[in-house]
């Protein structure tokens, strides 16, 4: 067991410098900028917010309808509608600021050079890390591309590394055959950490209509449909890098960060289970507190990646 | 500010086949919803039909701090609705989105309203005074008219339509409406709003009519959700801008937007 006094933060844990006060982030694009959760939860205590993912110009999103349900998860085709990144640092940093809390800029772009500015205008801002979206599903252009290839990944890595004085977290897609050597592609060419997954393409039909429900057409899973995957994937990509590991898929409770933790995960995000419960965040957190102390561990660090796999 | 709520349902019966009244007890959403804001409602247990449901919020007695709303049973969340009984415990959010412009300048308006999107604009009748109020309301057949009492105790006029016939008049409302307020000129008066809810078609009719009799209008409208709260952009809904446009938020920056603002043809 960790020594460490007891008026220590025990929740507390160390990502690529930055202290988070505990391991739960409200993920990108479940999250927007904070605002409208701020009215139902203390947003100081979060461990951080990745807010929802910014473009050099506003983007108008996709068509709608642009969400529907599956079996335990749901499925969305955004389009990744957002305000662009200066209306972001003029009107909705300035806010988020406000808050005891790690603000981390998820960025997305159809080219390279759109990344390397999004990361150059956004170092000179005061948000705490780089969240790099190379894997969004939902837009025609760009984004998906670079996530799904060890080429992508390391050109695009290594590209946004030199504009970027923050850092920089890559975020990979669960859509590719090994996540291993992509994970490891982003390490070699300067991600200071990784975060997974994304949302899976998928795709849901209305048998009346006989028309796909979302007019994209297809869409991205997520919610605990997921979550095996996301556990899986958090296991395998954790012992290959030497990295921290942030996870995510479907978690709706502590127990279930738990798993991610064990598995390997520094931190987890918690992305569809906050439209269920506003406060699924605050209730994550207070699980994972239960569960150390049901154990009686004094640190997040007596259960990150001490899960023993079975003979 | 609307807040996360456990509320407990004081009853829960069907009206008409599939169409379902409930009232939960709620001191806060009696005392602060305004009409044309709905709640969001979790509709499940375990991990099925994750999302909440917004439903309009039809009706308020403030004094005995009861809200209604009325629903009809569409799929899994509403049919689980349909099953709460008086003592169950309703998981909502709420009172949310914008609200119907009552101004004390409309002293003279029509809501028009076509099947499930009645039940707001009986909330608005409900609440707002005024000199005259007139109430059109449209339905399939008279097998599908619902508080048609409540209709005529909060309006001055009330005129229903049926599709086939079977109850008030024959034909759409909107047919109605035109030929009052471009034909007959309502008696030398016009209306200084009308407010609007129901199928889109019906709405951008009523639109047009408003706009062609020089009258103003808001419209409600509906989209799929996802948080209901204005956070993951789900709910779409195309506003026109001076020489673009853009996707607004049914949910917060909406439901009720300016007829005009909206383009009905996405
Ligand atoms: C702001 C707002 C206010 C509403 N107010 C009322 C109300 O007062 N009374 C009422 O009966 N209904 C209202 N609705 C519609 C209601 O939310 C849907 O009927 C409900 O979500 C269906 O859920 P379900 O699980 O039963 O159906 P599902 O199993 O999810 O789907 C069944 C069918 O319902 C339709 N549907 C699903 N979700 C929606 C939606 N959000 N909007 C339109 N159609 C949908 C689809 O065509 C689908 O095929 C409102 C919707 C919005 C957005
Ligand atoms: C509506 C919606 C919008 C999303 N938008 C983004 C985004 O802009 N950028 C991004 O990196 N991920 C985005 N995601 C993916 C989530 O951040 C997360 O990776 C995924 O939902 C899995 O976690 P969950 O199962 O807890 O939701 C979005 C997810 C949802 C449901
Ligand atoms: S439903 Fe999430 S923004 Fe409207």
């Amino acid at each position: 067991m960790t020594n460490i006094d007891s008026n220590s933060n025990r929740l507390e844990v160390d990502i690529a410098g930055i202290k988070f006060k505990n391991p739960v982030i409200g993920a990108s694009g479940t999250f927007g900028f904070g605002r409208e959760y701020s009215n139902y939860i203390d947003l100081n205590k979060l461990g951080g917010i990745s807010v929802k993912g910014l473009t050099i110009k506003p983007r108008k999103g996709n068509k709608p309808p642009r969400i529907a349900e599956t079996p335990a998860g749901i499925l969305n085709s955004i389009g990744l509608q957002n305000p662009g990144v200066e209306v972001f640092i003029k009107e909705e940093l300035p806010f988020l600021k406000k808050f005891n809390t790690v603000i981390i800029a998820n960025i997305a772009g159809n080219v390279i050079e759109e990344y390397c500015e999004l990361a150059e205008i956004l170092s000179d801002t005061d948000i705490d890390a780089f969240e790099l979206n190379v894997s969004c599903p939902n837009v025609k252009e760009g984004c998906v591309a670079f996530g799904n290839t060890v080429e992508g990944i390391s050109e695009i890595t290594k590209q946004v590394r030199k504009y970027c004085k923050k850092p920089l977290i890559v975020k990979l897609t669960p859509s590719v055959m090994d996540i291993k050597e992509i994970a490891l592609a982003a390490e070699a060419n300067g991600a200071d950490a990784v975060s997974l997954i994304n949302t899976i393409l998928g795709m849901v039909i209305d048998i009346h209509k006989k028309r796909p429900v979302l007019a994209n057409n297809f869409g991205g899973l997520s919610g605990p449909a997921v979550k095996p995957i996301a556990v899986r994937m958090t296991y395998e990509v954790s012992q290959t890098v030497k990295i921290p590991v942030i996870g995510m898929g479907g978690i709706s409770s502590g127990d279930d960060a738990v798993e991610f933790m064990l598995a390997g995960a520094h931190a987890v995000m918690v992305g569809t289970w906050n439209f269920v419960n506003p406060n699924a965040c605050i209730e994550v957190i207070e699980g994972i507190e239960k569960y150390l102390e049901r154990y009686n561990y004094c640190s997040i660090y007596d259960i990150i990646g001490k899960l023993e796999l079975n003979g | 500010m609307s807040l996360m709520l456990q509320e407990e349902i004081v009853c829960n019966r069907e009206l008409v086949t599939g169409i379902y009244q409930l009232t939960f007890r709620s001191a806060y959403v009696s005392q602060n919803a305004k009409p044309g804001q709905f709640v969001n409602i979790k509709c499940c247990e375990g991990f099925n039909a994750i999302l909440r449901r917004p439903v309009s919020i039809c009706s308020v007695d403030r004094e005995n701090k009861n809200v209604t709303i009325v629903f009809q049973k569409r799929g899994t969340g509403t049919s689980y609705l349909a099953k709460k009984r008086a003592g169950d415990v309703l998981d909502l959010i709420g009172p949310l989105g914008s609200h119907f412009d009552l101004s004390e300048n409309y002293k003279n308006i029509a809501v028009v309203g076509g099947g499930i999107g009645i039940f707001p604009l009986l909330f608005l009748l409900e609440q707002k005074q005024c000199v005259h109020k007139t109430a059109y309301i449209g339905f399939r057949s008279k097998n599908y008219v619902v508080l048609e009492e409540a209709f005529k105790h909060n309006s001055h006029e009330l005129i229903i339509s049926t599709d086939d016939g079977s109850l008030g008049q024959k034909g759409f409302i909107t047919d109605l409406l035109e030929k009052r307020i471009l034909e007959e000129g309502i008696k030398g008066e016009k209306y200084d709003i009308i407010y609007t809810c129901g199928p889109g078609p019906m709405m951008k009719k009523v639109v047009e009519l408003a706009s062609k009799a020089g009258i103003k209008c808001q419209v409600s409208l509906e989209q799929r959700m996802g948080c209901g709260i204005g956070a993951c952009l789900a709910c779409a809904c195309k506003i026109k801008l001076r020489d673009d446009w853009q996707y607004k938020r049914v949910c917060k920056d909406g439901p009720i937007f300016w007829g005009e603002e909206v383009d009905f043809d996405d």
